[in-house]
């Protein structure tokens, strides 16, 4: 692959940072489509991206670009990805705060975002359907996708705890099934 | 001085915010707030309402979008110069960012090396499918939301076994009527079906709001 400059890293993080709206969850679906459109990540990629950055304190949005920053290019790569995805936000932010106190009383903006808001749903699922087509492939996968999705939507448990418990019974089972084993 | 011990305050305040944020941005905003206006007493409680709704309203992931403000209002609060709010907004913001840069960094390196390591592989295996449930969890609670009457001691209490049944409601900030149905499905079709960059759903999101609303 080829190097990727620092540069594209941040502009195109800052891309995903303008759109990302409802949630680090909503950031999902363009993240695939810019970077898996570049070559940057492969589809199996993303699944573990979003595992890993969610067992980490702070901003899930931005662990994320941190995480998919450092796999491009180290640690210069993963400050690049993090100040992009931040700087969208920070600007907007500041200039509503310096010069438009008014805007929450805008009702054009109320009316643009009553728009968006269910469009956002949308977006999340199509990725979440792909991984699904990927990562389940056994009946016991598919259990354990909708155990999860059951126990955080409908039943209010926080994801850091079935992602701490299900990490410690998979390492478990195929420590005992498997080996420590390269 | 003590402007420099102000900002130094509230960096050091949004550090433990990142640092102790667990399930996201909504958890944080809780955690900003109990810091920024019950410990410190920064913000009023009525100025905290309107940076939140601002945040929500805003591109870009809540939680940045509440540190920046926060950061900007309590320096501008407190000297009265806009670039004093700049780099209040600066502070907070990157000080919120960094106890998760770290932690992140040392799980992409382990990530990183051993890739393809036989228990590493088999316990990514488990966690692939966890996080498909996680994201369709994210997206239904932004659909319905389930309260357990058993779990509000008044109701429990006078309704016995039957209170324990669970009550879905409509999460109706996001769907107030049919027309959001709507554009939930025409979402859908344009993304599953069509392969539409989802920038341009987005943006056509806000168009169709504008014009239906």
């Amino acid at each position: 692959m080829k190097k990727v400059s620092l540069w594209q890293i941040f502009t195109v993080f800052a891309k995903i940072g303008a759109f990302t709206i409802g949630g680090g969850y909503a950031m999902i679906p363009i993240i695939q489509r810019e970077m898996s459109r570049r070559g940057w990540i492969s589809d199996d990629e993303l699944p573990d991206i979003v595992a890993l950055s969610q067992s980490a304190p702070g901003v899930m949005a931005v662990n994320i670009s941190i995480f998919a920053g450092y796999r491009l290019r180290g640690i210069p790569g993963s400050i690049a990805a993090t100040l992009g995805s931040v700087t969208p936000s920070f600007l907007i932010i500041l200039a509503i705060a310096m010069f438009f106190s008014a805007f929450r009383d805008n009702p054009w903006v109320e009316r643009a975002f009553k728009g968006i808001r269910p469009v956002v749903v949308s977006l999340i699922l199509v990725p979440m359907i792909n991984m699904a087509r990927k990562s389940c492939t056994t009946w016991w996968k598919w259990a354990l996708a909708i155990a999860s999705l059951v126990l955080v939507a409908f039943l209010n448990v926080s994801p850091i705890y079935i992602l701490l418990v299900v990490l410690v019974a998979g390492f478990s089972v195929t420590y005992f099934s498997k080996g420590w084993k390269r | 001085m003590e402007t420099l011990n102000l900002i130094l305050q509230l960096a050091w305040t949004f550090f433990l915010v990142g640092a102790f944020t667990f399930g996201g941005g909504y958890a944080m905003l809780s955690l900003i707030q109990n810091e920024v206006v019950v410990t410190h007493a920064w913000i009023s409680e009525s100025a905290f309402t309107d940076i939140v709704a601002i945040s929500q309203m805003t591109p870009g992931p809540i939680g940045i979008n509440a540190a920046t403000y926060v950061g900007y209002s309590v320096l501008y609060e407190a000297t009265g110069l806009h670039w004093m709010g700049v780099v209040g907004s600066a502070a907070a913001t990157l000080a919120l960012v960094l106890p998760s840069f770290l932690l992140v960094l040392l799980i992409v390196r382990f990530y990183t090396r051993f890739r393809g390591n036989r228990l590493f592989d088999g316990t990514m295996d488990w966690l692939r499918p966890t996080v498909v449930g996680l994201i369709g969890a994210a997206a239904v609670l932004l659909v319905v939301r389930t309260t357990w009457a058993c779990c509000v001691p008044e109701l429990s209490a006078a309704g016995g076994f039957r209170a324990c049944m669970p009550e879905f409601s409509i999460v109706r900030d996001n769907f107030p009527d049919w027309k959001s149905w709507c554009l939930l499905g025409g979402a859908f079709a344009a993304s599953y079906w069509g392969k539409v960059n989802p920038i341009l759903v987005i943006l056509a999101g806000a168009l169709l709001g504008l014009l239906l609303y």
